[in-house]
């Protein structure tokens, strides 16, 4: 009888720990910490272009992140991108006149929204749309750029 | 001609013995009741097929982070991408390696002594004695090693795969020098839990099925001699690696494709 009440335990050690497992992958491995959908609310931003941002990139105010992009489609109507922006609640008071822009983190880094705040009074509500946007600088574009501007150059 | 025949003959042996896999499957999952009825059954299975391989889980998961960490370190600091080092053994283990190496080690740990077991219970003809009893022995004695394999498989490769990280986290952080608060930021930036998680546990699951269902048709499909038993054995080890690696590359396409 002594033997089966061991092996019970040690059962129970065993199942208790490959949850402890699982719950430690899920609550300290995952995002599933961070943000659930919840306690969020989402605003749109348009860009020119939004380069290489995708879905579930991080939104980001003064280097901390306080969002993450939900949706990325195209506009046909004014030829501009329309991005989601997933806010967590907690931040609510983000004002009017912020100006969103798509930046690298690092030289090949993954893209990410920043959101930079302007000095109005009133708030940006549930639904709205930031006006002002700038939008992601493409690499090849701006050698490109530059490559015509020294070539320019070297001609006079 | 002869190669033409043998191939008829071994593929009428192969589909015969598909058929009679899915046959015995089919029995041992009409016995989930009424193992679930007599909890203890189920206990003692558990003991031998998941607290048995828990040792073994538990340091090829700490040594295989530990090699990941170093291994990464090595590749990533060429980039100067160190901080992603937390993502990648992450990613990793989460995503193939916890699945994959736990259910090989739990096929060559429990299931090739599940196919002995029972290979011997049929050679020393303890399964017809049952029946004499009027037990069904597929009730009594295989689905709760079956039952006992489904659950244990998810929770190993959980402990392989959390303990795995830890170890890659003391190679990359404690030996090398990476940033701990990186490797713990960026590898919750990057892992998402119903993509990589979830998707971890419905592998792992799908393995340890396939896994028990092998070793336990396998010795219950031996031919009762001790030659029989020794080659049944050495089946179940092989055909199960061949399933599971195989099944991880179909899984692995259908969960991870749309990105």
């Amino acid at each position: 009888m002594q033997h089966t009440r061991n092996q019970d335990t040690l059962v129970g050690l065993f199942v208790a720990s490959g949850i402890a497992g699982l719950f430690f992958l899920a609550m300290h491995v995952s995002n599933l910490s961070s943000f659930s959908d919840e306690d969020s609310y989402t605003i749109t931003a348009k860009f020119e272009n939004s380069g290489g941002l995708k879905v579930k990139s991080p939104v980001s105010a003064a280097g901390v992140k306080i969002g993450k992009v939900t949706s990325i489609t195209f506009d046909p109507k004014t030829y501009k991108s329309v991005v989601q922006l997933s806010i967590n609640s907690k931040y609510n008071t983000l004002p009017d006149d912020t100006t969103a822009s798509v930046f690298t983190a690092g030289l090949l880094g993954e893209q990410y929204v920043n959101l930079e705040p302007g000095g109005s009074d009133t708030y940006l509500k549930k639904g709205g749309e930031i006006e002002i946007t700038q939008s992601a600088i493409i690499l090849e574009k701006a050698i490109g750029q530059f490559l015509f501007k020294s070539a320019a150059e070297e001609k006079k | 001609m002869d190669f033409i025949e043998g191939l008829g003959r071994s593929s009428r042996i192969s589909f015969n013995k598909l058929g009679r896999a899915t046959h015995f499957l089919i029995q041992t999952i009409s016995g989930v009741m009424s193992v679930l009825m007599r909890p203890r059954l189920l206990t003692k299975q558990l003991y031998s097929v998941g607290v048995m391989s828990f040792l073994i889980i538990t340091i090829s998961g700490l040594f295989v982070g530990m090699v990941l960490g170093l291994q990464g370190y090595y590749t990533l600091s060429d980039f100067g991408a160190e901080e992603t080092l937390g993502v990648m053994v992450a990613a990793s283990l989460v995503r193939e390696l916890g699945p994959v190496v736990s259910a090989l080690l739990f096929a060559g740990r429990a299931g090739s002594a599940l196919t002995a077991e029972i290979g011997l219970m049929k050679a020393t003809e303890q399964l017809s004695g049952m029946e004499m009893m009027a037990i069904d022995p597929i009730k009594r004695i295989i689905t709760p090693r079956f039952l006992a394999g489904l659950i244990s498989m998810p929770l190993l490769a959980g402990i392989f795969s959390a303990v795995g990280i830890v170890g890659g986290q003391i190679v990359g952080s404690g030996l090398l020098g990476v940033d701990e608060g990186a490797y713990w930021s960026q590898m919750q930036a990057s892992i998402d839990f119903y993509d990589d998680i979830i998707n971890g546990v419905i592998k792992s699951i799908v393995f340890g099925f396939v896994a028990s269902w092998i070793a336990l048709f396998e010795g219950y499909d031996a031919i009762p001699t001790s030659e029989g038993v020794s080659r049944a054995t050495t089946r179940t080890v092989v055909n199960s690696a061949f399933t599971i690696l195989g099944l991880d590359f179909i899984l692995t396409a259908l969960m991870f494709g749309d990105h």
